[in-house]
């Protein structure tokens, strides 16, 4: 187990430094370096030749790049041009808002895609396996940003009953929540249907059955436990997606988060803000996958013995 | 689970026994035959209609769907500069699929050269390649697109760039897994026996067993791109102004959209039914291809 974890550890760090790596190459090779975008278009060449020294964008590529890779090591990525104030500290204060809508979305997925996975799975290949499963692949290919948009239209414009954007309140949680579980609803309910039509052919269902219990009782206090545990713990393993998906979905509601943020950061070049926020995202991925895979292990004995391979 | 997970659980024999034939479905060709007309628009429709997308008729602003206009009826309405919607649906279609196609092809032939390399060889190649696939996997590939098509020159190449970065390893783990069980067959070692070197052995007898996996996984990998594309450009990012796309007719929508909502609904209900089309057809192949029905 302690080898499985000093493994899934090492990975870990291999990323962030991967993406730290990534995000300082791409910064590099952007048009327009951190000084003349923060002087912006009146400044005298002089003046830019000054900040660059100021911020040491003069000196060679890989002094700047180990020196970079010390600041990420203490969490400083200098300050953001546009707020006069250290990057990560702006970063943090949106962080909490991120939490909260992912938290809300995952919750919402995890119930609605287990009713749907349990109404499908109960009968494999019945006409309402076949409904819900298509109605699952059609849901995962919706383009979130676009359902936003129109549960704006919906909810917001023609009814008037959730407000359209913005944080802070419940009602503001509703609509971006629902449509970030969209996609994540739709692979529940497709994980769970699979993990109970294999339950239900098992011989501990039958013996329930034979036991005179309804099939309901049989449903939820044998298969649907027997399939809930694997379904939480892949959903741990999706967070990054869910992340991703939180950046766009942000922007749609105006969601007070990270993503919100970092959007606006990389329109606005404010290249010290894209890097605390690359590297605290792939932080938590990290930190998140790593619980999953350790409840994985636990439950699981084969995944701790293939890690050893 | 991933959808090139679900590819990896049961990789296919080389004799694998021809399906039954299934009881023929006539809804079943439903979904090719929208992608059929998708494609025929994309190919033939910017011929047929004529669009500037930088032009701009303020006295035709906003008319709702059906209205008359100066060159003929706008069937979908004309958005907030008097640009035809329907134009920008079909000059979208476009985008989409050069973008689609170019990030599939590139994110295929990369994936599939190093995971079968990786898988085949095994030793140094393979850690190198494998853990480039963890560090991928950790990092949300959106994520990453973001960031560099946002921060790059804008330009059509940058987006596929951007989109390739992160797409490339669905394809390489599949090739890897099944590179890795492959190698251990019969004719292969008949035909390292006989003295076929390295790289002819992977081309003859090796990457032909990863086709039809790897045709699965790039329909369902074509869907996501045309989805991130979508996403990119509705954030306003990665596509220059003058490309027409359906993300960046949606985001051009937003704020007429208590007025004139065609102008944000019809590109998006465009992009909704191609990824759901791609996507059904996706999930068939993989179906047919780890022959696991379920």
């Amino acid at each position: 187990m302690t080898y499985f974890i000093v493994k899934r550890l090492a990975i870990g760090l291999l990323t962030i430094w991967g993406v730290v790596t990534a995000v300082f190459i791409v910064v590099r090779l952007a048009p327009g370096d951190q000084a003349t975008v923060a002087l912006g278009p009146d400044a005298s060449a002089a003046e830019i030749e000054a900040l660059r020294h100021t911020l040491g964008l003069d000196r060679p590529l890989l002094v700047q790049y180990f020196s970079y890779l010390g600041d990420v090591v203490r969490l400083d990525f200098g300050e953001s041009y546009r707020f006069g104030r250290p990057a990560m500290d702006q970063v943090i204060e949106r962080f909490p808002a991120t939490v909260e809508l992912t938290l809300a979305a995952t919750v919402i997925a995890i119930i609605a895609g287990l009713i749907l996975g349990v109404l499908a799975g109960k009968k494999p290949g019945s006409v309402l396996d076949r409904a819900v499963s298509t109605f699952a692949l059609g849901l995962q290919a919706l383009p979130p940003f676009w359902v936003g948009i129109m549960f704006i239209l919906i909810f917001a414009l023609q009814l008037q009953v959730l407000p359209s954007a913005g944080g802070g309140s419940l009602a503001n949680l509703v609509l971006p929540a629902v449509t970030l579980s969209i996609p994540f609803t739709a692979l529940v309910a497709r994980m769970t249907r699979s993990g109970v039509a294999e339950t239900m052919s098992e011989a501990f269902v039958q013996t329930a059955r034979s036991k005179g219990l309804t099939e309901t009782q049989v449903l939820t206090g044998h298969v649907v436990k027997n399939s809930l545990i694997p379904v939480v713990t892949v959903v741990g393993l999706q967070v990054g997606t869910l992340l991703g998906g939180a950046v766009i979905i942000e922007t749609v509601f105006a969601w007070p988060g990270l993503g919100s943020l970092l959007v606006s950061a990389v329109g606005n070049r404010d290249y010290a803000v894209v890097q605390a926020a690359t590297v605290l995202i792939a932080l938590c991925v990290i930190v998140l996958n790593l619980a999953a895979d350790i409840v994985n292990a636990k439950l699981d004995p084969r995944i701790r013995l293939e890690a050893r391979r | 689970m991933t959808q090139s997970d679900i590819l990896l659980t049961e990789a296919p024999g080389p004799a694998a026994p021809p399906v039954r034939r299934r009881r023929r479905r006539p809804l079943a060709a439903i979904p090719y035959v929208i992608i059929g007309v998708y494609v025929l628009a994309a190919a033939i429709g910017p011929f047929l209609i004529d669009y500037d997308p930088v032009a701009t008729e303020v006295t035709e602003r906003l008319l709702p769907p059906g209205s008359a206009t100066g060159s003929g009826t706008a069937w979908l309405g004309t958005d907030a500069v008097g640009r035809d919607v329907l134009a920008q649906v079909v000059y979208g279609a476009r985008t989409s699929f050069i973008i689609g196609i170019a990030v599939v092809t590139v994110c295929c032939l990369i994936g599939v050269a190093l995971g079968a390399i990786a898988g085949y060889s095994g030793g140094l190649p393979d850690a190198v390649v494998s853990r480039t696939i963890d560090i991928l996997m950790a990092f949300p590939g959106i994520l990453l697109a973001i960031v560099i098509a946002g921060l790059l020159e804008r330009g059509m190449h940058v987006v596929i760039i951007a989109l390739s970065v992160g797409g490339w390893v669905g394809f390489a783990r599949l090739s890897r897994s099944i590179t890795m069980s492959t190698r251990e067959r019969d004719w292969v070692d008949a035909a390292r026996i006989m003295g076929v070197s390295k790289p002819a052995t992977l081309k003859r007898h090796i990457v032909p067993f990863l086709a039809g996996s790897v045709v699965a996984l790039a329909t369902i990998e074509l869907a996501s791109a045309v989805l991130s594309e979508a996403a990119l450009s509705f954030l306003g990012l990665g596509l220059p102004p003058h490309i027409v796309s359906w993300g960046q007719a949606i985001a051009g929508g937003r704020e007429h959209l208590s007025t004139a909502w065609w102008i944000t609904v019809f590109p998006g209900i465009a992009l909704t039914i191609l990824v759901i089309c791609i996507g059904l057809v996706g999930d068939r192949l993989t179906r047919r291809f780890t022959r696991k029905r379920d």
